[in-house]
């Protein structure tokens, strides 16, 4: 770079500091909203920052958190995805029933993630090729998708996973280094997914679907093929929980999921995924799941009802929303 | 030599005959002034040019070449770019990933192929400073003024070696300062012997900038004159038809 003003050009940004532009990301708020709590749970309470709890929390939270990467993805590209909670549970089932009749972890794991890419491809081609609405093709899987897993399972509890039984409970309930598994794999993949989202060419385009379709269009995306691909991403996310959720469990009945595409969508949105498309990174989504997670446990040790936990829910999604909106007005 | 050349083009639409024996010719590095009333035919010779519709007879040479376009792309290779009215651009990008978007260009790490961040930035650094704007590559467009997100469009045309950039009113939406920005850019453009179709329907931008000014009236061109040899009052003359030809 001989030219002194064009380095100048190319290096310089609008953000100032390195200290201005982390306090300008609404994820950085989220985080110290987390930590915050952390503490003073810590100080409020003596059961909180005990190992088995703490171990809880972050296996808890892992299952959202993996299932918001995928959910960050389709919201980012403008879309979203109502039926990862019931995708989530055709792959625990797929995995049950394929080892409960006496098939290796791998035949079944193998099996639960195609279905589950399946379901998404099917949301992804009715949304990108036959141009339906996102929510009504995902709210009509939603349905579907839990009604083949009640009819594959007869709806009968399964607990029994054949030979690789001990191996399936090790994957989803145990830890190493003292990190739940579930743990690890949501770190595993939230580096993929930043990477994906950030280094390749499917994350640009993806983010440029979300924030000017029209543009991604007359440029050449092929934009169809991106939007097939970030719904069959979801539905993966979702089918890799269901088969560690399974694990974790040592059981699964038809209702596992149920009602969690709401945490999951708010996970997303808390940790900046912009509900009208565009925006969202893989650390938010990790973020906003553990936010969470950490106030749902909250409730629960200060005592307080767990049917307020909706309210909470509910209520961060919108907070979140307008938390945004308001910032856009600003500038 | 042309850089375009229209001979006697005609395009209906069933029985709506939207343009009738148009002819035209346009120079390398020539600013052309396209004017004419909602309906005259304005879109319609624009989409013939770039690709969009074949015409329904008449022949378009590039560089002197007979050329038939069946779709947009064969238009882009043959040079012709499109700078929409809209701008085609993501807000929510940097001016470089907006500059390359679709053709972003790749290193390969291993098996893995990823995103040149550093050439995007370099390159349309390079663009920006030819086109004498103070565009920055990292600068989210979401940020930037009318006038800036105009140079990013027209960066984009740039990229892929343009002979010829339609510019469907550029200067439609945008405020006055803005304008004087972007009429800059189109000199930049003819400086550098890429030809310039400006679509407008404001007077004075075409007289500040086109070479020539050509006028469509219901289909049919009325005029194709010198900006020099002519003036708004005769020109607006054309275009409402109190003036026959000219």
């Amino acid at each position: 770079m001989s030219d002194p003003t064009l380095a100048d050009a190319i290096n310089r940004s609008q953000h100032h500091g390195l200290i201005a532009r982390i306090t300008s990301q609404q994820i950085f708020w989220v985080f110290m909203a987390a930590v915050f709590a952390c503490l003073a749970l810590t100080i409020l309470t003596d059961s909180f920052a005990t190992e088995r709890n703490l171990f809880n929390v972050t296996r808890n939270f892992a299952f959202v958190g993996i299932i918001a990467l995928g959910m960050t993805a389709v919201i980012a590209s403008g879309g979203i995805d109502l039926s990862v909670g019931s995708t989530l549970v055709i792959s625990a089932m797929t995995v049950s029933v394929i080892m409960s009749a006496g098939m290796p972890f791998w035949v079944g794991c193998l099996a639960a993630l195609s279905v589950s890419m399946l379901v998404g491809a099917i949301n992804g081609v009715l949304i990108a090729y036959a141009k339906m609405p996102p929510f009504v093709v995902t709210l009509g899987m939603l349905s579907i998708a839990r009604s083949l897993a009640m009819v594959l399972s007869d709806n009968k509890m399964i607990y029994e996973f054949g030979p690789d039984h001990d191996f399936l409970l090790w994957l989803g309930g145990g830890a190493t280094f003292g990190l739940p598994h579930p743990l690890i794999i949501l770190i595993i993949l939230a580096v993929i997914t930043a990477f994906a989202f950030r280094q390749l060419r499917w994350g640009q385009h993806l983010f440029a679907i979300g924030g000017n379709e029209n543009a991604a269009v007359l440029t050449g995306i092929p934009v169809a093929r991106i939007k097939v691909s970030v719904y069959m991403f979801s539905g993966l996310m979702a089918g890799i929980a269901g088969v560690l959720e399974v694990g974790w469990l040592g059981g699964v009945t038809t209702n596992l999921g149920q009602a969690m595409e709401l945490t999951v969508i708010a996970a997303a949105v808390i940790g900046g995924a912009n509900l009208a498309g565009g925006g969202g990174t893989a650390f938010g989504a990790v973020i906003g799941a553990l936010l969470i997670e950490v106030i749902r446990n909250s409730l629960i040790l200060l005592g307080i009802s767990t049917f307020w936990q909706g309210t909470f829910v509910g209520a961060f999604i919108v907070i979140a929303v307008a938390f945004d909106r308001f910032r856009q007005e600003k500038t | 030599m042309n850089v375009l050349e229209l001979k006697n083009i005609s395009k209906s639409y069933g029985a709506i005959q939207a343009l009738r024996d148009v002819s035209l010719a346009i120079e390398p590095g020539e600013v052309v002034g396209l004017m004419g009333d909602n309906g005259a035919g304005k879109s319609t010779l624009v989409k013939v040019i770039a690709g969009n519709f074949a015409p329904s007879s008449g022949d378009i040479l590039i560089s002197d070449q007979k050329t038939v376009f069946h779709k947009p792309l064969d238009a882009q290779k043959a040079g012709i770019e499109v700078v929409y009215q809209d701008l085609a651009i993501c807000n929510n990008m940097t001016a470089a990933s907006n500059v390359f978007l679709g053709r972003e260009p790749t290193r390969k790490i291993g098996p893995i192929k990823i995103v040149d961040y550093a050439f995007m930035r370099k390159r349309s650094a390079e663009l920006f400073a030819r086109l004498k704007s103070e565009t920055r590559p990292r600068d989210l467009v979401h940020r930037m003024s009318g006038g800036q997100r105009q140079a990013v469009a027209i960066a984009r045309t740039l990229l892929s070696d343009a002979k010829i950039v339609l510019m469907d009113e550029p200067t439609a939406a945008i405020s006055v300062r803005q304008v004087a920005e972007v009429l800059n850019l189109i000199r930049q453009l003819s400086d550098h012997g890429i030809a310039v179709v400006l679509i407008s329907h404001r007077m004075p931008d075409v007289f500040e900038v086109a070479h020539k000014v050509v006028v469509l009236r219901r289909g049919e061109l009325v005029a194709d004159k010198k900006a020099s040899d002519s003036s708004p009052e005769e020109i607006t003359g054309l275009i409402t038809g109190a003036i026959e030809t000219a």
